[in-house]
């Protein structure tokens, strides 16, 4: 892969986009509310949230749709925050494509550089070269309406980074095909982008994709940055409950601390109490979370704590085998790797529940 | 939920097997053949007459171009060809002047009144032309109120109403609202994302509004353009009550009532008629093919508005005052015209009095029941017609079924006084047991109404068994229901909405419809309100009752509209509140 690449603004040249105080109304709705985000230059970001959280809003603000009520965007250390959208210089790949069905491919492909008054001989080489990048030269003479999902993605991509934009912003790209060509444009992208070291911010509400292609993600909720970080860091060290739930599945135990003796307990609701570790500083109204691979049926290390429970449903996965615990007033989910000649526990089975409290956090909402 | 889907499939399957047998069964297909029988009695074999006759010889019945060559070498006719062209293609350029601002401020600004501007854009739709037109000439005319003014004021006139320019700005006036319509929705259907993203590769203003907004929206424009014209092209009253006889349309209506019905000629310029209107449906069709540029996704707007600068707002406001009252003016004429004493060279009418409309609820009676029962009874056989089509061509598998929808819909191409004209023809050889012809029955105009009315009656119904998911029925027959008592219980009542707009919008249409009634009325105790109203406005003295009847007429038709609006939304509403 290492052709020579007419189309790129090489990684060197790379640029960071940084979101400061932004807050955005509808109307009485505040649906930002006082963002701020540095990404960094060269990197695939991605906004990740529920939908409504705000993450499309916070993503048509950087290229000019919206008009934010407070703060400002900079692109490359330049204010942007006036301009309007056909001056900003940052390539958006629309979540329906937005491909014009009155152009062919190639006519949708060089829109951009006639509007830049590129001279024809010049657009006709970019235009080539795009289509090259994504692979579809041989469709140029196409109309949109001719072509599959997966071809009408990359021709929107094609269309987007001909003009060589500073900033590439895809909105959902992936969510109108399906899963197979999924799995195969996300690598594309993530290929393509390291390949032209664009400053990238992606929208999605899928955790996995997020997970897969991106450098780093802010979970979004509610018009409020949640946290930010790495894939693993999100997953590994979440900041509070909602990150928790939304990345991967987490076991949520509601209860309280209790000081008793010089010693912190944790009392979950039902009556089951546990050591809470030294070091660790439990918030205000936090909760025991863990993720369903960090506990397992009966003891495995010297100082898991144990907690009893009954099995209340069970499921076989395949590779794993899930269990439904009821652990005091809650209900807990267990991963266990399935080995072969092993049995099902049914409901009502009684079991004792290994907690390794090093993987356990107590979070707060 | 597993069994279902596969008894689903195999079903699907064995379709391809069954093409060889008349998969229906024994009711199904004597319902298919009696609407055969009606369309090809009332439809078929008269504009078959039609097209029969302008291609052979008179008395010998032998195949022949003469005629033809007859009608090239007649100046009249040529002179009438290109008049009507003239007429029709000026027509959709001042309808294009009225339209085109109407549609592009309200749909791409945020401007106050838009709603109130597309409800009144459609008011003329709710008139005929011809009913106007009278009222036109005393506001426009040489001698009328505006010319009048501009006499007195500025020393000069504006020849509005001069010749072929009256038929063009009559029409113009009452027929944008198609352009308006279409030119609306393909604007509003157009993603905002398609916009966007030219904005975001560095497209604004005009430029972006040639490349991207236009082109997507010139489908649209071009259905609507292509559908005034044709009405232009077939009209047959506004010429004639504007005194224009060298057009097309009145020419075929004068050979066969001066002339006779056994002249070829009036058959000739019915067969050019039907070509012209076919070839107008065929560029539309063809600018529409291929181009489904309804773009609007899941979650998508239409195209962004924006906010007016004040003297944007200012410039805004008076094009649309200016067209909206063009665009009035019939209406406000003609109400004038129905209260006036004595309305002559003055730009008002002199006094004002009730006897109009005195007059009309006494004498003249005769036409508003007349058209009521005509209209009722047409729109009765065209829902019914309509229901039955569209069940036989979306829920059975009969063969050929498309057929019927097609021969329906083909209506749509034959022009009204050409199925006039066919009737007069092929059953005034039919005698009844006392001897008087068939086509003299005040039944032949609710036939020749209903036939005219039915593609749109059709295209209701069709829209509302569409709607209707086919799990539904299945359901019903699960439970045991036959597919009679199906119908009967699960899709007439589910059905019911869409059948009752489709009644009242073929009521209210064939409630002002003339130039098919034109040909068929044989006397005033028969005649239609349509009718009625040209025969007043021939005369000066007969102008006031007339308007009256003509205010009268646009009532009617507008509180059915109004109706037909209701029903619809409340059937969404229901059908909303049961999912």
């Amino acid at each position: 892969m290492n052709q020579s690449l007419p189309v790129v603004s090489s990684g060197v040249s790379a640029i960071d986009v940084d979101i400061r105080n932004v807050d955005l109304f509808y109307g009485t709705n505040h649906v930002l509310k006082g963002i701020n985000l540095h990404i960094r230059p060269g990197e695939f970001f991605a906004f990740l949230g529920p939908s409504g959280c705000g993450k499309t809003t916070l993503l048509r603000l950087i290229a000019g749709f919206n008009q934010a009520d407070g703060g400002e965007v900079l692109v490359g250390g330049r204010n942007v925050s006036h301009l309007p959208p056909w001056k900003r210089d940052v390539g958006m790949v629309f979540q329906s494509y937005a491909l014009w069905p009155h152009m062919t491919v190639k006519r949708n492909v060089a829109f951009g550089l006639e509007e830049r008054r590129v001279p024809r001989a010049e657009i006709d080489k970019r235009v080539a070269a795009a289509l090259e990048l994504v692979g579809l030269a041989h469709l140029a003479d196409r109309r949109p309406s001719q072509l599959s999902g997966g071809q009408q993605q990359r021709v929107a991509v094609a269309r987007t980074i001909a003009i060589e934009p500073k900033v590439l912003l895809l909105d959902e790209p992936l969510s109108n095909l399906d899963a197979k060509m999924r799995v195969q444009v996300r690598r594309e992208l993530r290929d393509l982008q390291q390949r032209l070291g664009l400053t990238t911010i992606f929208v999605t509400h899928d955790q996995e994709e997020a997970n897969t292609i991106c450098d780093r993600i802010a979970v979004m909720n509610d018009g409020v940055v949640q946290q930010v970080g790495t894939p693993m860091e999100l997953y590994a060290k979440p900041a509070n409950l909602f990150v928790a739930n939304f990345l991967g599945t987490a076991n949520i135990l509601p209860g309280r601390v209790v000081s008793e003796g010089g010693g912190r307990f944790f009392d979950i609701e039902g009556g089951i109490r546990l050591p809470v570790p030294a070091d660790v500083t439990v918030p205000e109204g936090a909760k025991l979370v863990f993720r369903p691979q960090h506990a397992t049926l009966g003891r495995s290390r010297a100082d898991d704590i144990v907690l009893p429970g009954t099995v209340v449903h069970s499921e076989f996965l395949g590779s794993t085998l899930r269990y439904g615990v009821k652990i005091g007033a809650a209900e807990v989910s267990i991963d266990t790797p399935f080995q072969s000649g092993e049995e099902l526990h049914q409901p009502g089975f009684a079991v004792e529940l290994g907690l390794s409290l090093r993987s356990a956090l107590w979070l707060a909402a | 939920m597993a069994g279902a889907t596969t008894a689903g499939r195999a079903h699907a399957s064995s379709r391809s097997f069954r093409h060889f047998t008349i998969s229906a069964s024994p009711g199904q297909l004597a319902l298919a053949l009696g609407i055969a029988a009606f369309l090809a009695l009332f439809l078929v074999i008269p504009v078959g007459t039609v097209i029969y006759v302008a291609f052979t010889e008179k008395g010998t019945g032998e195949f022949t171009l003469v005629n033809f060559l007859d009608f090239a070498r007649t100046d009249l006719f040529i002179r009438s060809f290109w008049n009507s062209v003239y007429v029709s293609a000026m027509s959709v350029v001042v309808a294009s002047v009225f339209a085109l601002p109407l549609a592009y401020i309200t749909t791409r600004f945020e401007f106050r009144g838009a709603m109130l501007i597309q409800t009144l854009g459609f008011l003329p739709l709710i008139m005929p032309p011809f009913v106007g037109a009278v009222a036109m000439l005393l506001l426009f005319g040489r001698n009328g109120t505006v010319n009048l003014l501009l006499n007195d004021w500025f020393g000069f006139r504006i020849p509005f109403m001069e010749g072929l320019n009256g038929v063009i700005f009559v029409q113009a006036v009452h027929y944008f609202p198609f352009i308006l319509i279409n030119l609306s929705a393909a604007l509003r259907n157009i993603d905002r994302a398609m916009e966007e993203a030219a904005q975001n590769l560095g497209s604004s203003g005009f430029r972006l509004f040639r490349r991207i907004v236009f082109p997507l929206a010139m489908p649209g424009y071009i259905a609507g353009a292509s559908l005034v014209f044709v009405k232009v092209f077939d009209d047959l009253a506004t010429p004639l009550l504007l005194n224009v006889k060298d057009m097309l349309a009145p020419q075929a209506y004068l050979r066969v009532t001066s002339i006779g019905i056994a002249d070829p000629m009036g058959y000739v310029i019915s067969v050019v008629l039907i070509c012209m209107s076919i070839l107008a449906m065929w560029i539309s069709a063809r600018a529409m093919r291929g181009k489904d540029y309804a773009t609007v996704q899941r979650g998508g707007g239409g195209l962004s508005k924006r906010r007016m600068r004040p003297w944007e707002s200012a410039v805004a406001y008076g094009a649309v005052l200016l067209i909206l009252l063009l665009v009035l003016a019939p209406h406000i004429g003609l109400l004038l015209l129905s209260f006036a004493t004595i309305w002559s060279f003055s730009p008002l009418p002199d006094a004002y009095t009730l006897s109009h409309y005195g007059r009309v609820f006494g004498e003249s009676f005769v036409y508003v029941k007349n058209t009521l029962v005509y209209a009722s009874i047409a729109g009765l056989i065209d829902v019914v017609l309509g229901t039955a089509i569209a069940y036989l061509v979306l829920r059975t598998k009969l063969i050929g079924r498309e057929w019927l929808d097609w021969a329906a819909t083909a209506a749509l191409a034959i022009p009204g006084v050409v199925l006039g004209i066919g009737y007069l023809r092929t059953f005034y050889g039919v005698q009844l047991p006392d001897g008087t012809p068939l086509a003299t029955l005040w039944i032949t105009i609710v036939l020749a109404l209903a036939i005219r009315r039915l593609p749109y009656a059709l295209r209701a119904c069709y829209a509302a068994l569409q709607q209707i998911s086919v799990s539904l029925e299945e359901a019903a027959e699960n439970l045991g229901a036959t597919k009679v008592r199906t119908v009967r219980r699960i899709v007439l009542p589910l059905m019911a909405g869409g059948i009752l707009a489709g009644f009242v919008t073929s009521f209210a249409t064939a409630a002002v419809e003339l130039s098919a009634t034109l040909m068929l009325v044989q006397s005033n105790a028969d005649a239609p309100l349509a009718y009625g109203l040209y025969v007043f406005m021939q005369s000066a003295a007969g102008r006031g009752p007339g308007a009256a009847l003509g205010v009268i007429a646009v009532l009617l038709v507008a509180l059915c509209t109004f109706a037909s609006h209701l029903i619809i939304e409340k059937s969404q509403q229901a059908k909303g509140a049961g999912r």
